[in-house]
């Protein structure tokens, strides 16, 4: 318990003290809530569909979520072979509390760079329903935030080196947030891209995060709920085999 | 201390041709309180074999004993027993020396008042007691490695392995360097296993040394006795007449390719 608290309380040190790197992640939500959220703002409300801005923030959290979780599990390959991890492989302790332990902080942090996010969302004018909402949805920024660390730790225990960070990037993390319904509706969609959003489990994630933040649940909460918590046990099941295969 | 027999390890599909026997029919053993050098040119299997020692590669056929278990069996028992300093750096940046120490007690279970005492003693004796609440990222090479050692020794372990531990150290650190290794040696009788390029440290430090080349030992015995074997006034010399003086072709990895980028890395981090 305590390794496990220890390789936590290290990320979360390493998080707090890379400040520039906060501001920094903060910037590409930023530029979708902006730009996406008044620009389109108009057509939006034309087609009458409300607020953009309304829609958009629960997408741009999820979006900072996803990044920050994936990332963290993504470190791995780098801190296998230039870092600290090799001190942790050869310690005496199981593998599986040194996954648990990055794995927890890892979503840790993603869940802070989320609330910082909905904070920036709330300056900019984002309101939730109610005050009261706000704990079902940080359940849910929670649950995006442990589905995407588990996946990023079985991505990084697999990589071999740096160029399969592009493909990661262009092939699995964009399609994973353009998929998710982050940016528009998942209402009356074409068949094909409609399967698509059904299986990405970021879609259900932000479905969620809607119907806690502005009532707007296309797949329902219980669903949502379900499927992220079964999400998470398979991840983190996955990712604790691929963390344990690790050679160096 | 250590006792390994027949020890190889093939990368690949064994039955392709495509597959590379690293490490091939290695035998030797390591005495308590020895310090022993593992010496060979670049991609020789140097590091491959201490990764099998480590607990951090199956082998792939052959038998190792570290201090009576085998590493594949019972790696948790096998990695309370040794400390090691790697090739590639593998402290924490962005952690302080002080932080660094803690955490690797933490893993080791060291219990805290002695974790505290210990840290305090081996931070002193590398002289990085003054900058214990400084973050690593801030240190130079030498006190890099100066604290990766003290790390490896919190744990009071009974073998220590360096790997290329003075690699791309100046030589008033690498002086140091041996210093504190051979007093440690000599104090607490922790038994060393190094591999080095440079052979005027090995022939220093080393009371016994073994030579390995495309995966096989081609030498052992003290730096004398090696001498005396090939005819070479140095060790450099018997290490040159043993191995050849052909540079070898490595082909470049994936660790290569990614220690390169960090060197570019860490050279703009200084600027």
């Amino acid at each position: 318990m305590n390794v496990i608290f220890m390789l936590w309380l290290r990320e979360v040190k390493r998080y707090s003290r890379s400040r520039a790197q906060i501001i920094a992640s903060l910037g590409q939500p930023l530029l979708y809530l902006l730009v996406l959220g008044f620009g389109l703002g108009s057509v939006f409300r034309q087609s009458g569909q409300g607020s953009y801005l309304q829609f958009i923030a629960p997408g741009v959290i999820g979006m900072g979520i996803l990044f920050t979780s994936i990332f963290s599990g993504i470190g791995l390959l780098w801190d296998r072979q230039f870092g600290f991890l090799k001190e942790t492989l050869v310690a005496p302790v199981p593998r599986l509390q040194i996954m648990a332990g990055r794995t927890l902080g890892g979503a840790t942090i993603a869940i802070v760079q989320g609330t910082l996010v909905l904070i920036v969302c709330m300056i900019a004018g984002f309101r939730p329903q109610s005050w009261a909402a706000v704990p079902l949805a940080l359940l849910f920024m929670a649950l995006i935030a442990i589905v995407f660390s588990a996946l990023g730790t079985a991505i990084g225990s697999t990589l071999r080196d740096m160029q399969g960070f592009q493909l990661i990037m262009n092939f699995l993390v964009m399609p994973i947030f353009f998929l998710s319904g982050a940016l528009f509706p998942l209402a009356n969609l074409p068949a094909a891209l409609a399967v698509a959003t059904r299986l990405d489990p970021l879609s259900y994630g932000i479905d969620g995060m809607r119907g806690a933040f502005i009532g707007l649940a296309h797949m329902g909460v219980v669903l949502d709920i379900t499927v992220l918590a079964v999400l998470a046990a398979v991840f983190i099941m996955i990712g604790a085999w691929a963390f344990s295969r690790i050679q160096v | 201390m250590i006792k390994v027999q027949a020890l190889s390890k093939t990368f690949g599909d064994p039955k392709s041709d495509k597959a590379v026997k690293a490490v091939d029919d290695v035998s030797f053993e390591v005495q308590a309180g020895e310090i022993f050098a593992f010496l060979g040119p670049n991609g020789a299997g140097k590091t491959t074999t201490i990764q099998m020692l480590t607990t951090l590669l199956r082998p792939t056929s052959g038998t190792i004993a570290i201090d009576g278990l085998d590493p594949v069996a019972r790696p948790l028992e096998v990695r309370k027993r040794f400390g090691i300093v790697f090739q590639d750096p593998s402290l924490d940046g962005e952690l302080t020396a002080y932080e660094n120490m803690d955490l690797h007690g933490v893993l080791y279970h060291v219990p805290r008042k002695l974790r505290h005492e210990r840290t305090e003693t081996l931070l002193k004796l590398f002289e990085l007691w003054e900058r214990r609440k400084s973050l690593v990222k801030t240190f130079s090479g030498g006190m890099r490695r100066r604290l990766e050692i003290a790390r490896g020794l919190l744990h009071t372990p009974k073998i220590l392995f360096l790997d290329e531990p003075t690699l791309g150290l100046d030589p008033q650190s690498r002086n140091q360097l041996w210093t504190h290794v051979k007093h440690l040696n000599e104090t607490e009788r922790v038994t060393v296993f190094l591999t080095t390029h440079y052979m005027d440290e090995a022939e220093r430090v080393a009371q016994r040394v073994a030579i390995i080349d495309h995966g096989r030992i081609v030498a052992q015995g003290s730096a004398q006795e090696l001498r005396e074997q090939t005819g070479a006034d140095s060790l450099e010399g018997a290490f040159l007449k043993l191995t050849g003086t052909t540079i070898r072709e490595e082909s470049s990895t994936s660790a290569d390719q990614m220690r390169q980028m960090a060197k570019m890395w860490t050279q703009r981090g200084r600027r």
